[in-house]
């Protein structure tokens, strides 16, 4: 009863993979961004910001079909990336990462610049006077100093894109094995008359995977926050 | 030596700042709050950058807007003692400590361990800063900035945020500082009491502008800067000699030109140059030598200036010194006393001073600044 079936395995692991790769592409951007809306000041930074946050606040409907029109085959975007790189976005699980990385972006700059934010900036003169160049003083100040600020925009951002679902069925649709993430594996199964029980299994095993990181983030933010208070 | 030549403006603020300091022992920016003793020192380290001017240390321009240098903060070596401290949260103490020692320390450089020993810091070595009280925050700021090998210090207010107990405890290790590593510092500070203890050179800064620059003894006797150097606890400082200990009364003899003064109790070695303030307000004046009373220390003195302050006070400048080694006390009495006396410039009277009113935080070992500089020279 407890043991997972192969279909479900396969698609607890496409899901990870999907979640995992999306999360570890998004870091340097995200952080990249992050910097660039806590600490510059540029013409256009509104508009930056709000495009960051637009898939927070569009149906993803549309961000889906965004991507589909871009990086399809055909598209713009992905036409030159195919015809280059020799890499596709189209009906695969690459298109699943992209599709909840672009998701999960919003979650994970907001989190990183706001603790960027918070992050003291006296300290960081005070490291430079101690000798620190910029890299260093960004290494080993201010990068530790939102370490819970990254961890939590990592988490969330990996739950958004587990959880993801209108946005990669519309770009990369619902393929078993490929695309086929656990919302929509458990979207199709509710199509299918007589499959309740796989259904709710799905659904309780999503709870399960949610529960995890959110526990799991809680207990290393618990110890970093320690950490950077100067206390443990 | 230190050469600055700055000029800024920060709103309605304007600081235009120039002054040149010896390149030993401590130079004080004293002023009131709002003087620009932060932003100065933030412009010698290279946090702030002035719009115009230069600033030199031991003969390299850190800043010149002439020529085109801006010197990074990271690469200047100064030490600088933030008023907070400034301690890096995620470090231990040690960490905090090595965070700016260079790889190859340059010869001459403080040692760990003897910095460790210097502050007191041994206990502290594994601990975090989150578990430390407010002295020994600040006693590992001191210790970081000194590992990474400065040839100057800065300190800003290093005193402020601390109370009168941890204050004690701070100032032994800045004399020692002083005293031992021979190391240049720019201190900034708006107690008079910590400069008259520690610095030898003092820069005297208002609305953002250079006062006056001088010795500590000659600028705080003189009248017209009073407004500056505080009214209520103006006084002046007089430069002595330990000459003798009276173990019977608890007292120690000081020696200037001209006259001696006893003191509480102070364990200094007999010869060492020690420096007292003393308030004009604890000093009284007589005509003629008193009889039959219990203050002690009684100067024969000459009216040398009379400045009426607003109200019902005047302050007087007296020379209580020898022949043609004058040394300048003031004295802050009533007009109403000053005109029933018959007070006049060059009339003599007599100083007197309660031993009682000389506290420890009036005293302050001197080094004079040219013998610290001569021996380093000879090393």
């Amino acid at each position: 009863m407890l043991e997972l079936s192969p279909i479900e395995l396969e698609t607890l692991s496409l899901s990870l993979r999907v979640g995992l790769w999306s999360v570890i592409t998004s870091l340097p951007l995200g952080l990249a961004v992050a910097f660039l809306l806590a600490r510059r000041n540029f013409p256009g930074k509104i508009l930056v910001d709000g495009l960051v946050h637009l898939p927070l606040v569009l149906p993803p409907v549309v961000v889906g079909f965004a991507l589909l029109v871009l990086f399809g085959r055909r598209g713009p975007v992905g036409a030159w990336l195919y015809g280059t790189l020799g890499v596709t976005f189209a009906f695969n699980w690459k298109g699943a990462a992209l599709a909840s990385g672009v998701m999960g972006f919003p979650l994970m700059v907001r989190a990183m610049r706001l603790s960027l934010e918070l992050v003291d900036r006296r300290l960081e003169q005070a490291a430079r006077t101690l000798g620190a160049g910029r890299v260093r003083v960004f290494l080993t100040v201010t990068l530790p100093l939102m370490a819970p600020g990254i961890l939590s925009g990592v988490i969330l951002a990996f739950a958004r894109s587990i959880s993801e679902f209108g946005a990669t069925i519309t770009f990369v649709s619902n393929i078993p094995g490929e695309t086929s993430t656990l919302p929509l594996a458990l979207y199709t199964l509710t199509q299918v008359p007589g499959h309740d029980a796989d259904a709710w299994r799905l659904a309780l095993l999503s709870v399960a995977l949610a529960m995890a990181a959110l526990t799991l983030s809680e207990l290393l933010a618990r110890r970093l926050g320690r950490r950077i208070q100067g206390l443990a | 030596m230190i050469e600055v030549a700055v000029e800024k403006r920060l709103g309605a603020f304007r600081l235009d700042a120039r002054f040149t300091a010896p390149g030993s022992g401590i130079t004080a920016l004293f002023g009131r709050s709002g003087a620009g003793k932060t932003t100065l020192v933030n412009m010698l380290a290279g946090l702030v950058r002035p719009d115009r001017g230069s600033i030199a240390v031991a003969g390299e321009q850190l800043f010149s807007s002439e020529r085109g240098i801006d010197v990074a903060p990271e690469r200047r070596r100064l030490g600088y003692i933030f008023q907070e401290g400034r301690l890096f949260p995620h470090y231990s103490v040690r960490g905090n400590l090595t965070y700016g020692a260079p790889r190859r320390a340059p010869p001459g450089a403080a040692r760990f361990d003897a910095v460790v020993a210097l502050l007191g810091l041994e206990k502290l070595l594994d601990r975090r800063p989150g578990a430390l009280s407010g002295g020994e925050k600040q006693r590992v700021a001191i210790g970081r900035a000194l590992l990474a090998a400065p040839r100057l210090l800065l300190m800003d207010e290093p005193l402020a945020s601390l109370d009168q107990p941890r204050k004690a405890e701070i100032l032994p290790f800045v004399e020692r500082l002083r005293d031992e590593l021979k190391i240049p510092i720019i201190y900034v500070s708006h107690a008079m009491e910590e400069i008259v203890r520690l610095a030898d050179t003092l820069v005297l800064l208002s609305e953002g502008r250079v006062a006056a620059v001088g010795s500590v003894e000659e600028l705080t006797s003189r009248l017209d800067l009073r407004p500056l150097t505080g009214r209520h606890e103006a006084g002046a400082v007089i430069r002595t000699t330990v000459a003798g200990q009276d173990a019977t009364f608890g007292l120690t003899e000081l020696v200037f030109p001209g006259g001696r003064l006893r003191v509480s109790h102070v364990a200094l070695p007999l010869g060492t140059p020690v420096r007292i303030r003393i308030r004009a307000r604890d000093v009284a004046l007589a005509t003629t030598r008193p009889e039959h009373i219990s203050i002690r220390n009684v100067f024969p003195a000459r009216v040398v200036e009379l400045a009426a302050d607003r109200g019902p006070l005047v302050d007087l400048r007296l020379d209580i010194g020898a022949p043609e080694q004058p040394v300048m006390l003031w004295a802050r009495i009533t007009q109403r006393a000053a005109q029933e006396l018959g007070l006049a410039v060059g009339r003599q009277v007599f100083a007197l001073l309660k031993t009682v009113a000389l506290d420890r935080g009036s005293l302050g070992r001197h080094q004079p600044a040219g013998a610290a500089f001569d021996e380093d020279e000879g090393s």
